[in-house]
């Protein structure tokens, strides 16, 4: 086989138009984190388990490390980054912050998108529910239970506030 | 680790799909959801020449048939884990699936590829054996179609040829007076089975055992089929008094499983035999709600 050549692709990530040339065999997690400078999208196993490589594929939690770079293609992307497009946090990375967490904030990114593509989904999840979702998020410090008190807590304050907001007292 | 480079071509049918692999010969692998190939790929436990990406080929609905449902090959387990359809009409197709890995393998596996990559420890080839499924195949030449039962030999082979593809995969849906359980130990959530099982029970009429069905997944090279004279005890027996243990022990003592690093051969049998016996009493109990209709 000849060596197979780089290939142009376009990718949205966070609303922004990205250009890269890539090889078949590189991941889009290679190329987001290496190429493009989306560090936040880490490497952890390589095999899809851990979940540090989350992104959301068209608002879909995906493994980067288990995508091709060519298959994301004219795709849109969402990075943790894209959750707080100008800067000030998003309510789901307050109730983080205010409920701890996080602490070496590595596995942080693919928590709140997975956490944030359920409550897309399902805007009051259980938390057996929001257990279940996150089974594949891999996290060696906090032991879990304050990461599900964050989603849990935020899904509230988001249904108080939009019932509210409803109502009109707002 | 990074997968060695190869070669990648994307193909809008599975008609080109087989014409690519025929062209490429046996070192080219077919592409789908990529939850199982692609890890072997940074592993470089495989490395083919080429990938085939047949994910713009696209899966159309999932189409009710009466007696069986029709699901596109490239229908994603997230897909029939949630059709309402599904759900509905092949109740143990979406409590198998919903078993498949976390939520990204969810998003992205396809059920076709999940039969062709034949794990012996995967959901959907056990649910799909045990509900006696059926797939089509395409190849240069034509399509074929096949008993899941004849597509599955072994540790991540079937019989498919190098250059035949998955198209569909269809499964009967289930039959009035029909029960279902499927159930799997793992060590943790999300992981492959340790042991898995699928249990299919209907009962008639007079509310007796009709007929009973059950596959195991973990415990041999392939989904193994229970036979049907270790469950012949079971038909003509009131649900109540079923002889569901001594059913469920007998035909674990046909299972000479592997030890390996989850678990010893020994502890495997035993956990046949546990969850044989739950997966037929969840059927049962299910198969009796079913028959009468909800008021």
């Amino acid at each position: 086989m000849n060596a197979p050549a780089r290939q142009r692709i376009a990718l949205t990530v966070n609303g922004e138009r990205r250009e890269a040339w890539v090889f078949p065999h590189e991941t889009l997690l290679d190329v987001l984190h290496d190429d493009l400078g989306y560090q936040e999208v880490r490497y952890g196993c390589g095999e899809g388990v851990c979940g540090t490589c989350t992104v959301l594929l068209d608002g879909e939690p995906v493994s980067g490390c288990l995508l091709l770079a060519v298959q994301a293609d004219g795709r849109a992307l969402t990075t943790v980054r894209g959750l707080a497009p100008d800067g000030e946090l998003h309510p789901l990375q307050a109730s983080f912050l205010r409920n701890g967490a996080a602490q070496c904030g590595f596995c942080t990114p693919g928590m709140l998108l997975t956490a944030w593509a359920l409550l897309e989904r399902e805007p009051r999840p259980s938390r057996e529910r929001i257990r279940r979702e996150l089974v594949g998020n891999l996290c060696r410090c906090t032991g879990y239970s304050k990461i599900l008190d964050a989603v849990e807590e935020h899904a509230a304050v988001a249904q108080a506030g939009g019932a509210r907001a409803r109502a009109g007292h707002d | 680790m990074v997968a060695a480079p190869f070669g990648y071509q994307r193909v809008s049918s599975f008609e080109e799909a087989a014409a690519a692999l025929r062209e490429r010969g046996e070192d080219a692998k077919v592409l789908a959801g990529g939850q199982s190939l692609v890890p072997m790929l940074n592993l470089r436990v495989a490395r083919p020449e080429w990938l085939i990406d047949i994910n713009p080929v696209g899966a159309g609905p999932i189409t009710d048939h009466g007696d069986h449902l029709r699901l596109p090959a490239l229908t994603r387990h997230r897909a029939v884990e949630e059709a309402e359809l599904v759900r509905r009409r092949c109740p143990i197709l979406a409590e198998a699936a919903a078993h498949v890995g976390n939520v990204r393998t969810r998003t992205r596996g396809t059920i076709g590829g999940s039969l062709a990559h034949a794990d012996p420890a995967a959901e959907l080839p056990l649910v799909a054996v045990a509900l006696g499924g059926e797939v089509t195949a395409q190849g240069p030449d034509g399509a074929r179609d096949l008993p899941v039962d004849d597509l599955l030999v072994g540790f991540l082979t079937t019989t498919l040829a190098p250059d035949e593809v998955l198209t569909e995969v269809r499964v009967p849906t289930l039959p009035p007076g029909g029960g279902w359980s499927f159930l799997e130990a793992s060590r943790r959530s999300s992981d492959w089975m340790v042991v898995g099982v699928a249990a299919l029970v209907e009962l008639d009429e007079r509310g007796t055992v009709a007929a009973a069905s059950a596959a195991l997944g973990g415990v041999a090279e392939r989904p193994w089929k229970v036979p049907a004279e270790a469950l012949a005890e079971l038909v003509g027996a009131a649900p109540e008094a079923a002889p569901l243990a001594r059913v469920a022990e007998r035909a674990a003592a046909m299972l000479d499983p592997d030890d390996d690093v989850h678990a010893t051969g020994g502890y495997r049998r035993r956990l046949a035999a546990v969850l044989l016996r739950r997966a037929l009493a969840e059927a049962v109990a299910r198969a009796g709600g079913n028959r009468s209709p909800a008021p």
